[in-house]
């Protein structure tokens, strides 16, 4: 599986679909508070992860709050 | 004074004065200068995880819970990208305030007018609480309020510029215009900026770099602190008139006047 991250191209080796929680497991994603994630421009909530399913040639955004003006 | 608070839609505030997070030397001096600044909102930037440094947790957790965060949309040009990440920012923070910045381009970080409206009629139908970054443009600053912001922030002088408020006449213009809180936002190199926005009329200022860039960021943050207050004093105490001529403060009866003259 094949998917947009955060812009950049990143293959999977799950050939099935996998929802947003295994995905940022996959990613090694740790730190989750104050965390939101976007696949095709819809943000799907934090009580949706477990069951939202991402497919192949999906584009994800994750991203977090940092310093900014 | 406590009575006197910033409201913007449903949230009230006792500071008048908000600042940005960004571009200080350290974690340690950002705290201090937020903290002697007396700032309730402070602005957070909303950016792209770093996959490759996934377990940092960030600014947010210094932050929160100790004030309330304003996230801001900086960085985009279009309003589709706006839109997406206020949606995106109101998930990770959980929070229906965004300040509304759409760019024209990265020399002058203007505002782009057009895409700035459509991007804050769509928040507000989708229950944001726009902050809108303008041009110090009255018209565009009454149509921001006429889309449903609860409030409008006209630029002094380009973001970073330090160049103060460069066209004083539009704010006293778009004052007259706006009944939402009108805020001063970028341009702020000193503190007599501030006051100055203050005794305009304006109901806050928000600035980031004039803290965060000066020789000592924390000293800066309690001037402008007390030059919000200020400003806020001597606009609600109302200031004399201008005139050309002098007015002389002592009474003019009951003058000496020596002999042979």
């Amino acid at each position: 599986m094949e998917l947009h991250i955060n812009g950049e191209k990143r293959r999977f080796s799950q050939s099935e679909t996998i929802n947003v929680s295994d995905l940022l497991d996959a990613l090694a994603v740790e730190q989750r508070r104050g965390l939101a994630v976007a696949i095709n421009e819809r943000v799907i909530p934090k009580s949706r992860w477990s069951e939202f399913l991402v497919n192949d040639g999906d584009a994800v955004e994750i991203i977090r709050a940092t310093q900014g003006g | 004074m406590s009575e006197d608070q910033l409201r913007v839609g449903p949230y009230s505030f006792s500071s008048r004065l908000l600042v940005g997070t960004a571009r200080y030397p350290n974690y340690q001096v950002m705290l201090e200068a937020i903290e002697q600044s007396g700032a309730e909102l402070v602005t957070v930037a909303i950016r792209r995880l770093d996959l490759a440094a996934s377990k940092e947790s960030g600014v947010l957790e210094l932050l929160a819970g100790r004030y309330t965060l304003l996230p801001n949309t900086a960085g985009c040009y279009t309003a589709r990208d706006a839109v997406l990440t206020a949606q995106l920012a109101r998930e990770a923070l959980e929070t229906d305030l965004i300040k509304l910045e759409v760019i024209a381009d990265d020399q002058t970080l203007l505002p782009d007018s057009e895409e700035l409206l459509v991007a804050a009629r769509e928040l507000v139908a989708d229950g944001f609480v726009v902050m809108a970054y303008a041009n110090d443009d009255p018209v565009l600053c009454r149509k921001l309020q006429d889309v449903g912001c609860a409030a409008v922030m006209p630029l002094g002088s380009p973001i970073g510029s330090g160049m103060g408020i460069r066209n004083p006449y539009n704010f006293q213009i778009i004052r007259e215009l706006l009944e939402v809180p009108m805020l001063l936002d970028a341009g702020v190199g000193t503190a007599s900026d501030a006051v100055l926005a203050m005794e305009l009329g304006c109901d806050g200022v928000l600035l980031n770099t004039a803290i965060s860039g000066a020789k000592k960021p924390v000293q800066m943050a309690q001037a402008f602190r007390l030059a919000v207050e200020s400003g806020r004093a001597a606009w609600q105490a109302g200031r004399i008139p201008r005139r050309l001529y002098a007015d002389p403060s002592s009474p003019s009866a009951g003058l000496i006047k020596s002999r042979g003259q």
